[in-house]
């Protein structure tokens, strides 16, 4: 594990030159993040984008998900940027579970998106773990290309298709 | 799927025995073609196709006239469907055959240019089918091979037709026949991004198809047993990919257990049914178990930090061919059936993976990534002699027909209104064709012969 963290550490940094990924995943996150008056008191419906203790808080204001260049499973800057966030979050709601789902774009063959799914969803899952998240409150699946969110076949579609989408789960108690 | 198993009995009734299929073609069919003339050779260059005649076949019955038109429309759809033959159509004619046992009139459909001449005759009495046919090469004036009786259900058919129309393809090829074959796949609606997935199940040619599963949860990648009566595939139906065993009679499944925490994919029979052969994701890290079915005890075959996936053995179940990326792409890989060292097979630009050993154990087909296009393709298994088949913006999943002269897989087309067909394509990358389904297809496993 350890070997894998140093590893992707090391591939990330030579990501940061390589990279042209346009990091849209903090789209949602920015404009619910401008919506969301905090400070506000009485303005947080338990629930909505503004409960920072929310799922749609966790989706929208951190951000679920990060994304990943062509077949590659190594963290961006902007995806390790997210994923502090949602360490902090998970630090701060310790009744949520998660799984990460690892997905691909079209672009190659089934197994082999499944196993890059994989990749993409542990390199995620070994981010949070080591920023202090339980790695019990973790799980992985891969949906390989199984599951994209945008159906076109060009670049602009298949930069959000390459990623690992931490969804919540209920809390350990329950 | 019909009663047909072990009733399915046909007998020699023009000569002196009762010989399975396998027997006869290997001591009659492949002996016949090969003394007379009329005769196909398979090879690299174009092929002119033969042209034949399938006169309706001779009602012996009288519930059996519908029949008689439908098998011989069927053989002649089986024939044609291979690229190999051209039929000749009723209205050029000049005899008709209006008895089974009749002297053929060789000039008559010798002045038509039909070189091969099939006649058929049906009995149906209920649900019990029987069809007979003979086979003439026209211009030596002489049957070929001898006539053959198949005994069936009148549900059944299609398959009488089949088996009628592979004795014809094997006695003029010298190849093994195939249209007597199911194919497994994964039946597709939807867009894209809400693509449902069920098992379906239909003989060669896309007829009959039946659904093996519902479309409430991804299923992936089916595998047929050796023999014919259990499907390997992935389903999501636990939350994460795991391996499930289907009995094709029964449709009951049961889950080959894995450790929480894992998945499990790319499922393949050994040649002996016993065995699994798969994927195993852990940690991130992908790599080759086998399974022993009855057992569950699995074995590691591969440990490397590579994706190790889509591995499938060699018919004499000894060696395993897979894709790894350990080279940094995707390339195929031989190693032996009980793991250890791996020998790199293909060499060429690109990226290759999905590799299918084939039925005859001389060739290997893959799935090949090069320059944003896909390919279907084969080479041997030295990696020599790489042929690519098809050219598209994705083409993937090849599995073999029995013989091993055809190759099936799914095409996926671009864009938002993308969808996924089955095609057939001759190993010589010529005839390529969809394959009909109701709905979109991926994923193919081609059955055994049937029995």
């Amino acid at each position: 594990m350890k070997r894998i963290l140093t590893s992707t550490i090391l591939m990330a940094v030579l990501a940061l030159t390589a990279c042209t990924n346009p990091g849209r995943f903090g789209a949602g996150g920015d404009g619910a993040g401008a919506n969301a008056p905090l400070g506000v008191a009485g303005g947080i419906i338990p629930g909505s984008a503004n409960d920072p203790s929310s799922t749609a808080y966790f989706q929208q204001a951190v951000g679920d998900r990060v994304l990943f260049p062509v077949d590659q499973a190594t963290l961006t800057p902007e995806g390790r940027a997210t994923l502090d966030g949602q360490a902090g979050w998970l630090t701060n709601n310790t009744d949520y579970t998660a799984v990460i789902e690892g997905h691909a774009d079209e672009q190659g063959t089934r197994e082999y998106n499944l196993a890059l799914g994989a990749r993409r969803a542990n390199a995620a899952q070994e981010y949070l773990i080591s920023k202090g998240v339980p790695s019990n409150r973790l799980r992985v699946v891969s949906y390989g290309k199984e599951r994209p969110i945008e159906i076109c076949s060009n670049e602009a579609c298949y930069a959000k298709n390459r990623r690992a989408v931490t969804v919540l789960a209920g809390g350990l108690s329950s | 799927m019909t009663a047909f198993g072990l009733k399915d009995a046909f007998v020699m009734k023009f000569r002196f025995f009762a010989l399975c299929l396998a027997l006869f073609c290997a001591s009659f069919g492949v002996a016949h073609a090969q003394q007379g003339p009329l005769r196909i050779e398979i090879t690299e260059g174009v092929i002119e196709p033969l042209p034949f005649a399938v006169p309706s076949f001779q009602p012996e019955s009288a519930e059996a006239g519908q029949m008689a038109a439908n098998l011989a429309q069927v053989v002649a759809q089986d024939l044609i469907g291979t690229g190999l033959f051209r039929e000749i159509p009723a209205s050029a004619f000049i005899s008709t055959v209006s008895d089974f046992n009749a002297p053929v009139q060789y000039a008559d459909w010798k002045a038509i240019n039909a070189q091969a001449l099939v006649t058929g005759a049906v009995n149906v009495q209920g649900n019990s089918l029987s069809v007979k046919f003979r086979l003439y090469d026209v211009f030596s004036g002489a049957e070929l091979g001898s006539g053959l009786q198949f005994t069936g259900t009148a549900d059944g058919w299609r398959r009488m037709a089949h088996k009628v129309a592979d004795a014809v393809y094997a006695r003029i090829t010298g190849e093994g026949p195939y249209f007597d074959s199911r194919v497994v796949y994964v039946s597709e609606t939807g867009p894209k991004d809400a693509r449902a997935k069920r098992l379906a199940i239909m003989d060669y040619d896309g007829a009959n198809v039946q659904y093996l599963t519902d479309s409430s949860v991804i299923v992936l990648a089916p595998r047929f047993s050796p023999s014919g009566d259990r499907v390997l595939y992935t389903s999501y139906e636990s939350g994460f990919p795991r391996i499930y065993v289907l009995d094709i009679g029964s449709v009951q499944r049961r889950v080959l257990e894995s450790a929480d925490g894992t998945m499990s994919f790319a499922p393949r029979f050994s040649p002996s049914g016993q065995t699994v052969v798969f994927s195993l994701t852990q940690g991130g890290n992908t790599d080759i178990y086998t399974m022993d079915i009855a057992s569950g005890a699995s074995t590691r075959l591969t440990n490397t930090p590579a994706i190790e996936t889509a591995p499938s053995y060699s018919p004499d179940g000894g060696r395993i061919v897979f894709e790894s990326d350990r080279s940094g792409t995707q390339q195929l890989y031989v190693m032996s059936a009980s793991g250890g060292e791996a020998q790199r097979i293909s060499f060429g630009e690109g990226r290759y993976g999905t590799p299918v050993w084939s039925p005859r154990g001389d060739l290997v087909a893959f799935t090949k990534q090069n320059k944003g296009r896909f390919h279907i393709g084969v080479m041997r298994l030295d990696g020599s002699e790489e042929r690519l088949l098809t050219a598209s913006f994705l083409d993937e999943g090849p599995t073999w027909a029995p013989n091993g002269r055809v190759i099936m897989f799914a095409r996926e087309t671009q864009g938002e209104g993308g969808s996924s067909t089955l095609y057939s394509v001759d190993i010589s990358g010529r005839n390529l064709r969809p394959v009909q389904t109701p709905q979109g297809g991926s994923d193919p496993s081609w059955s055994p012969l049937q029995k």
